[in-house]
């Protein structure tokens, strides 16, 4: 059986973890400040850490498309704006663990050689921008970040910025307008960050748990974190159970663990209900279902069956809950949080919207169930970012998965369901 | 608004937080990325982006304030009228709405008698629906000023909006020991530290779920295969 192996969350029960002195005395950053920038960007490449906001794009990778000896300034950004619907695993961390994020934002810096970085996090967590707010100064007070860190003659600003409340931004581009103080929507690549991002100059962006896991790689070596997980998701990763579980909460574990064993370690299915579907990655990643238990929860494996690894956000709901309802409520969400920059996704989520409004309520017929696998279909692909293919990811999967509760909604009439069974407090418990 | 009052009001704001403005300014390498900064700082003046919040926002960084409305209005954190002092919002994302997200705002939208974005005439609590707000394993979850209200039920809901109007003290339970009033948080959010960050617990609950059960099994990442990688 799988076991967990907590690293970024290792400290989390300690009452201090997320002061300086609670935390440790940045000896991975004094190291990788005392190493060749290059052999840096060789071991994270070494490592097989992937991109832990989503897409899991190589590290290391991403981190050697910076243009060296160029003589532009060069920036990081952490991608602090988790609003991916399910995904709770930054949060967390950033609450905890500040400090593992900044002495990973001081290695990537120094690696891709940049003076300035930023944390863009989402506005409306206050307390988690408190904790980094306090823990960016403490890093100051110590000479870990400023001038000359550590003697070595680098040097690094780092700023905490709060957005303001779209989703939209945790697009990488769209974060980069939005961090400019423009609306945030999403630019045409290419040209890609790495080449012209913020201010139109070499620009990493980086999940928060991806910057994060690079103290450990720096202190334990590449092998140590290549050892964990599987052959091409290498590294272990916040796993979040959430919904229809006995305990649900945040679980660090090897990449490739399967939702079998980590509701085993949940505490199973909250009443012994019957597990209906999941995301395996958050709302942008095609529900599974029960048949789909035993799925290495891998970028291989969990692609190869038809959704992505994604976030690693496991929303569960039991038997309990109607799949439309959910479907609707994500449409929604999706409508909601378009930019409206590109037509499929802006009218695309805004007619989807209307027809599963009216098929939740009974009173769709079969062709409406055609005309939104046709408006999913309209919005994949031909969209100018990812929101648009995410919000076809909830229809089609669930269409695929669950045609007959669709057909079941305007056979009846009505919903079949009673959502008061779903509830924390209800029946279903 | 009468372009003289807007004026005044400019001015008004110039006095109180030009500096504060200008030292936003100076953090990034360009002006206009304060931009999002200075529209909280503005809402901590003002509990929303004014007309003149917006003018002046203009003004402090060479831009029309065209320009600065089309981005306030792209953001759901600026509001276009006062909030409450109190900004209470209920998750109707899929899973908390599942989990009683939906009869939560449900009940409380009638105990009250405000809607999305309403305010009580008393000033104090302005709801609002709130897409997910990252942390789904304490569903349903409730955010009063951007502090995280966890596990809530129709009750639960009802009494805390109860208590933050009547003026009793309300207790986050992953924050501050007290609550402070949305002008505060939005200080905070323009990057003025109000010195509560070393207050409320490291994590609690669910998020220590996974770390509870590896050290009652002894499992740990495993130790380090070789050491002095980057010593030479």
């Amino acid at each position: 059986m799988t076991q967990l192996t907590p690293v970024l969350t290792e400290n989390w029960d300690r009452p201090d973890a997320f002061t300086l002195s609670g935390y440790g005395d940045y000896s991975a950053a004094r190291t990788a400040l005392g190493t060749d920038p290059d052999r840096l960007i060789q071991t994270v490449k070494d490592s097989g850490l992937r991109g832990r906001g989503g897409a899991g794009f190589p590290t290391g990778l991403k981190w050697g498309f910076i243009p060296q000896g160029d003589g532009k300034a060069h920036y990081l950004v952490v991608n602090a704006d988790e609003s991916e619907p399910g995904t709770c695993k930054d949060i967390p961390l950033m609450m905890a663990n500040p400090h593992v994020l900044i002495e990973g934002v001081l290695i990537t810096a120094y690696a891709i050689r940049a003076n300035h970085a930023f944390i863009y996090v989402r506005g409306e967590v206050l307390h988690v921008i408190r904790r980094l707010q306090a823990a960016v100064r403490e890093a100051y007070e110590a000479g870990y970040l400023g001038s000359n860190i550590f003697g070595t003659g680098f040097d690094l600003e780092l700023v905490v910025h709060s957005g303001a409340g779209a989703y939209i931004c945790g697009e990488e581009t769209a974060l980069l307008d939005s961090l400019e103080g423009y609306r945030g929507q999403p630019r045409l690549k290419p040209p890609f960050p790495a080449v012209a991002g913020l201010y139109a100059c070499p620009t990493v962006i980086n999940n928060v748990e991806s910057i994060a896991s690079v103290p450990s790689i720096v202190a334990n070596g590449a092998g140590w974190f290549a050892g964990m997980g599987t052959e091409k998701s290498k590294g272990f990763g916040i796993f979040s159970l959430s919904g229809h579980v006995t305990n649900p909460g945040q679980f660090e574990a090897p990449l490739g663990i399967t939702l079998r064993e980590l509701l085993d370690m949940a505490g199973g299915m909250r009443g012994g209900k019957r597990l209906k579907f999941w995301t395996p990655g958050g709302s942008s990643t095609p529900i599974f279902t029960e048949e789909h238990l035993d799925v290495p929860l891998d970028f291989e494996s969990v692609g190869a069956a038809g959704s992505m690894l994604g976030t690693r956000a496991l929303q569960i709901f039991d038997e309990t809950t109607c799949v439309l309802r959910a479907v609707l409520r994500w449409t929604e969400f999706y409508a909601h949080e378009s930019c409206g920059k590109c037509t499929p996704c802006r009218e695309g989520t805004y007619w989807l919207k209307q027809i599963l409004r009216r098929l939740e309520k009974g009173q769709g017929t079969e062709e409406d169930i055609s005309t939104i696998t046709d408006l999913a279909d309209n919005i994949l692909g031909r969209s100018f970012c990812a929101l648009g293919d995410g919000a076809a990811s909830p229809i089609h999967s669930s269409v695929k998965y669950f045609r007959d509760e669709y057909l079941k909604h305007f056979e009846l009439g009505h919903c079949p369901f009673d959502p008061a069974a779903s509830t924390l407090w209800g029946a279903g418990k | 608004m009468t372009p003289e009052s807007r004026e005044s009001a400019v001015r008004v704001l110039y006095e109180r937080l030009e500096s504060d403005a200008k030292e936003i300014i100076s953090r990034y390498p360009k002006p206009r990325s304060a931009l999002l900064p200075l529209l909280h700082l503005v809402q901590s003046e003002e509990g929303y982006v004014s007309d003149a919040g917006q003018q002046f926002c203009a003004e402090m960084l060479g831009i029309t304030k065209a320009q600065v409305v089309a981005v306030s209005t792209f953001y759901t954190m600026y509001k276009r009228a006062p909030a409450g002092e109190y900004h209470v919002g209920v998750c109707i994302n899929t899973l908390c709405a599942v989990m009683g997200g939906d009869q939560i705002w449900e009940e409380l939208t009638e105990h009250t008698g405000v809607g999305h974005e309403g305010t009580t005439p008393d000033g104090k609590v302005s709801l609002e629906r709130l897409e997910c707000n990252a942390a789904c394993d304490f569903a349903p979850v409730m955010m009063v000023n951007w502090e995280f209200f966890d596990n809530m039920t129709p009750e639960s809901s009802k009494q805390l909006v109860d208590d933050l109007r009547a003026g009793k003290e309300v207790v986050p339970p992953r924050g501050p020991d007290k609550l402070c009033t949305f002008k505060q948080a939005s200080r905070v959010l323009a990057g003025f530290p109000d010195g509560l960050a070393g207050e409320g617990p490291t994590a609690a609950g669910p998020s220590l779920e996974g770390l509870k059960l590896a050290r009652e099994h002894g499992w740990t990442a495993p130790s380090p295969d070789r050491e002095g990688e980057f010593e030479s």
